[in-house]
């Protein structure tokens, strides 16, 4: 059989490999326009039948289920007993809708109501839509969706979504790993992952059509997930993945090179929510907080109060480590309500913002940084913040003074991913207090790819010599100030060694990938890095880079990465 | 009709288990109660769904009104209460 290669977020460590299992059938769409047959009451009684068996059932798996689980489950049951959902139903029945489709479209006007109103509650979306499934499937006599129950034998398991229904009931050890189509960090399917230690691949396009039965390699910690594998090669995988944890679990504290050059492994956070994750796999600090989830879905920007305590909330987590908050990442491509765009952008990568969209708003910016100024106030955690999106000494000039503006007083600094920053960095070290490298964004500007484009993957590879060349530039014209990374490329173990030698000082990443990027630098002395970096640069093409860095890091090797 | 205005304490807002001891409270009254952000719409105060909708975060005003004081003044000591407790 041949191989294909799916490529996901990877949102919880570990190698998995197994045969797929997956969700029974989805239950049918109820046609619009069904009718019932006259009798309005019965039809009322049929719905609320359903919807009171769904609630119990929910509540029973819940019992059985304990801990976390329960409370999510208790509150699906809510959902399914509550009363503005069974007038809507009545409501729609009564004007002859059919009791599936009545029940369908009610759910619908409040599944509108939640997917629009936020991160947390856009999680809460597949939460609803199990329980609308669940109804339908019961009033349609059709099987419920879910895992098959009689499953003994170990499997992956593979869908569009998991809901909690879904998950409360399986067991840690006959699950191998979680593969889904959606879902994001912090979906469901990826809190359970995390909280049973299995392996999870989440936002894989393709993972809804992989066959039951199909054997699949699943790595947590790159993304890729392999049908068919060559099976010696499953094996070895499997083997290997057991014994880096082991390798990496036995390697902790702050990060540095075996000869002991410093290196602080920070963590990218996109609000407090991730904060758990990032102090548990050890992270000495925030190298890059997000703040725009804020800022999403709202029509006018949050209030000073507001953001005080999203900030404090993480800042308290780090007590005397440090915490790089961006401030907001708006523009074309991310259109906030409050924050119009000046006119249509035909390239939004190359339009108003980050913090050309700032200097259009200077009240949101200052709101912001105010807010950062008082959120310092009473915490032992370096506050540092910056600037997205900095192409000149001038912006970061003006950055630093609306820092200086808004009483704050630790380190002002900007993200370095425009190129023309990069190239004159020391011109813009000379005006800020430090640097972030994003990676993800410099080489899309260095090879003029944009990141949606996925035709142009070969392009975006941020071992790209020129792209190596330019953090090269970046760390000297820093002149001893701090240059970290914060984009995808320190959570490469191989590259973030090679990043180390280029004269990056802090690496900053997703919390799954920091144990491996702290086992690497742990297993090479900093020449042994700079002699990496110095070859990786050598090279003419991304390949030749990481061959050439590899040759260099015998200490990769030895532990399987 | 009675009305009070509280301050939500808990971390996670009207949300999660909060939201669901709140609406399991609502419950409790024989007649309408109904919860609103400062300035907006009032809701079905029984309603999880409308609840979570309401999407109040922490450190917002809620005004619960409704008929059952006592009804009332469990809302609020639920809603004022950082980590609430009891099913």
């Amino acid at each position: 059989m041949t191989s294909v290669d799916l490529r996901g977020t990877p949102v919880s460590a570990g190698i998995g490999y197994g045969p797929v299992v997956t969700l029974a059938a989805a239950v049918p769409v109820p046609p619009e326009g069904e009718r019932h047959a006259g009798d309005a009451e019965a039809e009322i009684a049929r719905a609320a039948q359903a919807l009171a068996t769904t609630a119990d059932t929910l509540e029973a798996r819940g019992e059985r289920a304990g801990g976390p689980a329960r409370d999510v489950l208790s509150a699906q049951a809510l959902m399914a007993r509550d009363p503005s959902l069974a007038d809507g139903v009545a409501e729609r029945v009564r004007a002859g809708t059919s009791a599936p489709r009545a029940v369908y479209e009610a759910f619908g006007a409040f599944r509108e109501l939640l997917a629009g109103a936020g991160e947390y509650l856009a999680g809460r979306v597949a939460d609803l839509d199990d329980v609308r499934d669940r109804t339908i499937a019961h009033l349609l006599g059709v099987p419920m969706p879910g895992v098959p129950e009689d499953r003994t034998e170990p499997f992956v398991l593979a869908a569009r979504d998991l809901a909690p229904a879904d998950t409360a009931l399986l067991d840690p050890g006959t699950v191998l790993a979680f593969v889904t189509e959606q879902g994001g960090p912090t979906s469901h399917t990826a809190i359970i992952a995390r909280s049973m230690g299995v392996p999870a691949v989440v936002a894989c396009p393709g993972a809804a059509d992989l066959a039951a039965g199909t054997l699949v390699l699943v790595d947590g910690t790159t993304g890729l997930v392999r049908t068919e594998p060559d099976p010696a090669e499953a094996e070895r995988a499997r083997l290997a993945g057991q014994a880096l944890r082991a390798a990496a679990s036995a390697v902790t504290g702050a990060g540095r090179t075996a000869d002991g050059h410093e290196v602080p492994l920070l963590a990218n956070v996109g609000g407090p929510k991730d904060v758990p994750m990032a102090v548990e796999q050890g992270a000495e600090g925030v190298g890059l907080y997000r703040t725009e989830f804020l800022f999403l879905d709202r029509e006018t920007a949050p209030s000073e109060e507001e953001q005080v305590a999203a900030y404090a909330e993480v800042l308290n987590a780090f007590p005397g480590g440090r915490v790089v908050v961006r401030v907001l990442d708006a523009g074309a491509d991310k259109p906030l309500a409050f924050l119009p765009a000046p006119d249509a952008e035909p390239n939004p990568a190359l339009g108003v913002r980050g913090a050309r969209m700032l200097e259009r708003h200077p009240d949101v910016l200052t709101g912001q940084l105010r807010a950062l100024a008082r959120a310092a106030e009473g915490t032992s955690a370096k506050l540092m913040v910056m600037a997205p999106m900095i192409t000149d000494a001038e912006e970061g000039r003006r950055f630093v003074a609306a820092c200086r503006a808004a009483g704050l007083t630790g380190d002002a600094g900007v993200m370095v991913e425009v190129p023309a920053a990069a190239l004159r960095a020391a011109d813009l070290a000379a005006e800020v207090d430090f640097f972030s490298l994003g990676t993800n964004d410099l080489t899309q500007y260095t090879c003029a790819a944009d990141r949606e484009v996925g035709a142009l993957n070969r392009l975006q590879d941020p071992w790209r010599p020129a792209v190596l060349d330019l953090v090269a530039l970046t760390a000297s014209g820093a002149g001893g100030k701090s240059c970290g990374v914060c984009g995808e490329a320190a959570a490469d173990p191989v590259l973030a060694c090679v990043l180390v030698g280029l004269g990056v000082t802090s690496l900053s990443m997703g919390a799954a990938s920091l144990p491996l990027v702290r086992l690497a630098l742990s297993r090479h002395t900093y020449d042994q890095c700079v002699r990496a970096a110095a070859a990786a640069r050598a090279a003419t093409t991304p390949d030749g880079a990481r061959s050439a860095a590899r040759g260099e890091l015998p200490g990769l090797a030895e532990v399987g990465l | 009709m009675a009305q009070r205005t509280v301050t939500v304490a808990a971390e996670v807002g009207l949300h999660a288990r909060p939201a669901a001891l709140f609406v399991q409270a609502a419950a409790k009254s024989a007649g309408e109660v109904t919860v609103a952000k400062s300035g907006g719409e009032p809701v079905n105060a029984k309603s999880i769904l409308a609840v979570l909708g309401l999407d109040v975060r922490h450190g917002q005003e809620i005004t619960v009104t409704g008929d059952d004081e006592a009804v009332l003044d469990a809302l609020v000591d639920l809603a004022g209460a950082a980590e609430p407790s009891g099913a």
